[in-house]
C-alpha cells in the first residue's frame, strides 16, 4: 500500500497486540468460537472487536493464509502474531489457536464414547450446520465492500466471484486447479491495471 | 486390539502426518482425509472405521480448528498402546506432525511476502486474489448446505441460513448467540 493521506488516516484507528499472552488469549478465545467455519469469527475479532486489520488487510492476509499449506485460520494466527512479536509471536498465536480447543475436543471424545448418539444432539447439531453455512457466507458478503478500491475494477471483481463460485460449488473442481486458474489471470490484470495506473516508474 | 507400537511404528506413524502436511491448502483441513483413511485404517488396522469417522465428527462439532480431528486419530492410534501416556505421545506425534512442516513453510512465505508487500507483483497477488476468497466464503457456506438437499423438508433449514447470512451482512449481533439458537431450534423440532 501507497501512504496516501487516506490510508494514514484509515490506520488511525488501528489498535495491535500488547504482548505474546494477549495474543494467546485473543487466540484462544477466537477458537472457542470456531464452529464449523473460522472465517467469520476472525473477521469480527481481529477487525471489528480487536482492529488489528483493516478490513482491506483481512481480506489481503486471508487470501494469503488460504495460499499457504496449513489450514488457513492457523496461518493467519501464525503471521500475526510473526508479524508483531516475531517468531515467539507466531508460537503464542498458535499455541492459543490449538492449547484448550485441544483440550475440548479431546474431553468431547471421550464422553462421546461413552453417552453418544443421543436424537437431541444430533438434531442440534443438524440446525448448528445451517447457521454455521449461514455465517460463512455472510461474511462472504460482508467483504464485498473491500473491492471499491481494487484495481481489478468491480465489474472485474464480480464476474470473477461469479466464476469462482460455480466452478467450486456447483462444478466441484479441485481447490488447487480453481486458485490456479482463477487467481493467476485475476493476478496478472491488476498487475496490469497497476502498471498503468502507476506509470512505467513505479517499482 | 492386543498389540502395541514398535519403534519402527512411531516413526511412520510421524512420517505419515508430516508427509500430508504440506498437502493441506485452503479451508480444506480435511483435503487429507483420505489419505490418512487409507493408511491408518485400511493399511495399517491401527484404527476402526467407526473410530475414524467419530474423530472428524466430533472435530468438526467442537469449537477450535477442524484440524484437530487429526490429533484424535493420533489419540485413537495411541490407545493401542494401553496407556494415558502412550496416548497423549500419538496424539501429540499426530499434531506437531502436522503443523510443523505447513508452519514453517507459511512463516518464510509470508515474511517474504511482507519485506516485499510494496512490490507491484504482491500488491497485484493481494488483489487479485481478494474476489476469489470471497468467492471461496461463500462457496463453502453452499457446500456446508449440501446435506439439506430435499426442498420439502429442508426448507425451514434454508430460512435459517438466510437469516443467518443477513443477520451476520447487517448486524453485529454476537456469532454464538446465532449458534446458540440454531442448537435450539434444532432441539425444539426444526429439520
Amino acid at each position: 500500500m501507497h501512504a496516501s493521506p487516506i490510508d494514514r488516516g484509515k490506520h488511525a484507528g488501528r489498535a495491535r497486540p500488547g504482548s505474546r499472552a494477549e495474543l494467546f488469549a485473543s487466540f484462544t478465545w477466537l477458537a472457542i468460537q470456531g464452529f464449523g467455519g473460522a472465517a467469520p469469527v476472525a473477521q469480527r475479532e481481529l477487525v471489528e472487536r480487536k482492529r488489528w486489520l483493516t478490513q482491506q488487510e483481512f481480506i489481503e492476509d486471508w487470501a494469503v493464509a488460504q495460499i499457504m499449506p496449513g489450514p488457513n485460520v492457523v496461518n493467519l494466527s501464525l503471521m500475526l502474531g510473526d508479524r508483531h512479536f516475531g517468531l515467539t509471536g507466531a508460537m503464542a498465536a498458535l499455541a492459543g489457536m490449538v492449547t484448550l480447543p485441544l483440550m475440548l475436543v479431546l474431553a468431547l471424545a471421550i464422553i462421546y464414547t461413552q453417552y453418544g448418539h443421543y436424537d437431541v444432539v444430533e438434531r442440534a447439531l443438524h440446525s448448528m450446520g445451517a447457521v454455521a453455512a449461514g455465517l460463512i457466507m455472510g461474511t462472504g458478503f460482508k467483504l464485498f465492500g473491500t473491492l471499491r478500491n481494487n484495481p481489478l475494477g468491480l465489474p472485474v471483481a464480480l464476474v470473477l466471484i461469479v466464476l469462482t463460485f460455480i466452478v467450486i460449488a456447483l462444478l466441484r473442481w479441485p481447490l488447487l486447479w480453481v486458485l490456479l486458474g482463477t487467481g493467476i489471470p485475476a493476478s496478472l490484470w491488476a498487475w496490469i491495471r497497476l502498471s498503468h495506473r502507476e506509470g512505467k516508474g513505479g517499482q | 486390539m492386543s498389540w502395541s507400537l514398535n519403534l519402527y511404528d512411531w516413526l511412520a506413524l510421524s512420517w505419515h502426518f508430516v508427509s500430508l502436511s504440506l498437502l493441506t491448502v485452503g479451508s480444506g483441513s480435511l483435503t487429507t482425509a483420505p489419505q490418512m483413511h487409507h493408511y491408518l485404517v485400511d493399511t495399517r488396522h491401527w484404527i476402526t472405521d467407526v473410530q475414524f469417522n467419530t474423530s472428524i465428527t466430533i472435530a468438526q462439532a467442537a469449537p477450535g480448528p477442524n484440524l484437530l480431528y487429526v490429533a484424535l486419530l493420533g489419540w485413537n492410534v495411541g490407545l493401542a498402546t494401553h496407556s494415558w501416556t502412550g496416548s497423549f505421545i500419538a496424539m501429540m506425534t499426530a499434531l506437531v506432525g502436522t503443523l510443523l512442516p505447513s508452519s514453517v513453510v507459511t512463516l518464510a512465505g509470508t515474511r517474504w511476502g511482507h519485506r516485499n508487500r510494496n512490490l507491484r507483483a504482491v500488491r497485484a497477488f493481494k488483489a487479485g486474489m481478494a474476489p476469489i476468497t470471497i468467492a471461496l466464503l461463500i462457496a463453502t457456506g453452499w457446500l456446508l448446505m449440501g446435506p439439506y438437499n430435499r426442498p420439502a423438508h429442508d426448507w425451514p433449514l434454508w430460512v435459517l441460513t438466510a437469516v443467518t447470512i443477513m443477520l451476520v451482512w447487517f448486524t453485529r449481533i454476537h456469532l454464538l448467540w446465532l449458534l446458540a439458537a440454531g442448537a435450539l431450534l434444532g432441539i425444539v423440532g426444526l429439520g
